[in-house]
């Protein structure tokens, strides 16, 4: 866990670039030109949610008084806070994930006893960001949802495994790096837990091809799906 | 002859060499075959060994691990001393393949998860992609009950199969058969309605496929007349029978705590005492229109668990009934979302052939409106965009939570779609609930959880 604490925020807090997750040009995925659509020239760019202001609305406010109160180096670990489509996320810095997590299960006031698993996403765009990890948590006692939200590097992979606080963790941090190749240091056993043991690859990223092969119809080949025509 | 073949071998003092042995197989040491030996000596050779322990696989091709589940278990004896699932050998790569496809298509996808639960799998999928879109509330009246209508009545054939293999890997048979019995009736309600037995991708973004037939309504209650009758045939099998409580009473053990801890939810969080239902607890839908129970236990085993999925059956029924009414009494409506930049101007019926585009429709598109063919075309092919962000929607499915993390970045097709299968976080309970029973517990605890692997592994 060391080498984390010592790690450069290559994004510091409120710096509104981390918003943009990716850049794409074009329209149709057809990047090697071959684009005579005339659409070769757009750019558009991809944002998340920008992170939300004081007050949250509803109960967030509580949650984010409760926690601030709890747990001191609040300000420090939240890169920021997202409201959107009824939801509260709290971006974490990754140091911070494990004692922000046992806060958030421990507190009276919080009480978030369940974690739903943790969702991998990759944006390969968003540099130094290209891994984020998502975890959906639940409280009984006060019938509420929130979620966690990490990023970490793909040169620097790992992110704390919350297995001590909530060991329903145990496969969904398997299944992450099964398909991402996040190493949540810490756990007890990361071994893969979908694919077979010895496959190389971490399948649902995104510079991971899908495979596919071209479908025969009616005499035509149609191509596989990844090599499609999509609209960016 | 010179060879030593399986029958050959000189009783069960030859256990140095294997005859099936590969090159890559382990040459040293004291090798185990199962042919040509025997049993008594080899027992008894075990027994005498210093670790009295042995290593065996149950699965992932034994009929009563529920598909493909592996449970590799260290037992002494027959106590069970230490468990570990291996999982995977379902895997189809099902959230991968969504992200090369349109949003729409992706319920054709995710229908496939959780096979037994189909209809939960769609929704909670589309109720994520809805609220991405923000058109939460525009979906029509009818669709939703349509929705809930068909959600209920998988919970009963869901719970229909848990029953019926639970039963039938203790040698319950009768149990078996009548289960699948009573599925099969809403099976073919879900033909009826969907065209489709299994599979259906019938709950689309913005709505349903298509609207119920004409004698919709009508089978619905025959329906729930005979199954309001049968569900007594499984009281009165099972609950009070002596040898059914023999083997379920106080077997797969697993407190609140040891739930929270593990992430457990659905029959087995209930049977602990804690009425956590989201239906309840966080309607969605308009659940809370409706009159229901949430069943519970205090007994956290296996028969605290069978008994819920047996309660939570009849309010099921209960549910179905008060839809039928609401459903009959709204009359006919449309049951897609009034935008035609989501909605397809075709609406999908069911003909003598099966399921199809409606001949009006076709003849709308193809003849009337140019404006329809020209949406048709883009949101066949292209498909709609959907705002980027990313929501958790969860949905209270046969099994326990059912959470779909929906993320977009503004295009036409997901850009991620996870799963938080209840099968897959119930499966850890396994290690819990068996170390220190016997073999045949096993068995027993596995049916309680009732996982169904096309979830686990997706």
């Amino acid at each position: 866990m060391s080498e984390h604490e010592t790690t450069p925020e290559v994004v510091p807090a409120g710096t509104p670039t981390i918003d943009v997750v990716d850049v794409r040009s074009g329209m149709f995925g057809a990047g090697d030109g071959g684009d005579t659509s005339g659409f070769g020239g757009l750019v558009r760019t991809v944002s998340v949610a920008p992170a939300a202001s004081r007050p949250y609305g509803g109960w967030f406010d509580e949650v984010a008084d409760a926690l601030e109160r709890a747990y001191p180096q609040f300000a420090e670990a939240i890169e920021k806070v997202v409201v959107e489509f009824d939801e509260i996320t709290l971006h974490i810095r990754r140091q911070h994930l494990r004692e922000v997590a046992q806060v958030l299960r421990d507190d009276a006031a919080l009480r978030f006893e369940m974690c739903m698993g943790v969702s991998g996403v990759h944006w390969p765009g968003d540099a130094d960001r290209e891994l984020h990890a998502v975890y959906p948590l639940l409280s009984y006692t006060h019938n509420r949802r929130i979620k966690l939200e990490v990023s970490c590097p793909d040169s620097d992979p790992h992110i704390p495994s919350l297995y001590d606080v909530y060991p329903t963790n145990d496969w969904h941090e398997r299944e992450t790096y099964d398909f991402f190749g996040i190493i949540f240091d810490g756990h007890p056993s990361l071994t893969r837990v979908l694919m077979p043991d010895d496959w190389s690859g971490h399948p649902q990223r995104k510079d991971y091809t899908l495979g596919g092969i071209p479908v025969e119809y009616k005499g035509a080949e149609i191509a596989p799906p990844d090599e499609r025509r999509h609209y960016s | 002859m010179t060879t030593t073949g399986p029958y050959e071998t000189e009783g069960a003092a030859d256990t140095d060499t294997d005859p099936y042995a590969e090159s890559r197989a382990t040459t040293e040491g004291r090798v185990y075959t199962v042919s040509g030996g025997d049993w008594d000596a080899f027992a008894a050779e075990a027994a005498e060994m210093a670790e009295g322990s042995l290593v065996v696989n149950m699965g992932p091709q034994h009929p009563s691990t529920h598909g493909v589940l592996r449970l590799i278990l260290q037992i002494e004896g027959e106590t069970v001393t230490d468990t570990r699932c291996g999982v995977g050998y379902l895997h189809t790569g099902i959230e991968k393949n969504l992200e090369f496809r349109t949003w729409t298509q992706g319920v054709t996808f995710v229908t496939r998860m959780d096979y037994l639960s189909p209809f939960y799998n769609e929704t909670a999928y589309c109720m994520g992609v809805e609220r991405l879109l923000g058109i939460t509330d525009e979906i029509p009246e009818r669709a939703r009950l349509i929705r809930i209508l068909m959600m209920e009545l998988n919970r009963i054939s869901s719970h229909l199969v848990a029953i019926a293999t639970g039963g039938m890997e203790i040698g319950a048979l009768t149990v078996m058969t009548i289960g699948f019995r009573e599925r099969e009736l809403v099976l073919d309600l879900f033909e009826l309605i969907t065209g489709l037995r299994l599979n259906h991708a019938y709950i689309r973004p913005g709505g349903v496929a298509n609207d119920l037939p004409a004698d919709g309504i009508e089978k619905i209650r025959d329906f729930h007349t005979l199954m309001s009758r049968r569900v007594f045939d499984y009281i009165k099998l099972c609950n009070e029978n002596p040898i059914f409580k023999g083997r379920l009473v106080d077997v797969g053990y697993l407190d609140l705590a040891g739930c929270m801890a593990l992430g457990i939810t659905g029959p087995i969080l209930r049977s602990t005492g804690l009425p956590w239902d989201l239906r309840k607890t966080q309607p969605y839908l308009g659940y809370d229109e409706f009159e229901f129970d949430v069943p519970t236990r205090d007994t956290c085993d296996a028969y605290g668990r069978f008994r819920i999925r047996l309660d939570e059956m009849i309010e099921s029924l209960r549910i179905v009934k008060q839809v039928a009414d609401r459903l009959e009494e709204a009359g006919p409506g449309p049951v897609m979302v009034d935008d035609p930049k989501i909605a397809w101007p075709a609406q999908l019926s069911i003909g003598s052939d099966g399921q199809g585009n409606s001949r009006a429709h076709i003849n709308k598109i193809m003849n009337e409106s140019m404006e329809a063919l020209i949406h048709h075309f883009k949101l066949v092919t292209e498909g709609f965009s959907v705002p980027a962000g990313q929501v958790y929607s969860a949905v209270e499915s046969p099994k326990g939570e059912l959470g779909v993390s929906v993320v977009s970045d503004g295009g036409t097709r997901p850009y991620r779609v996870h799963y938080r299968d209840p099968s897959f976080t119930n499966l850890q309970a396994v290690g819990a609930m068996c170390e220190g029973a016997q073999i045949a517990d096993v068995i027993v605890a596995v049916a309680s959880i009732d996982p169904v692997m096309g979830g686990v592994d997706r």
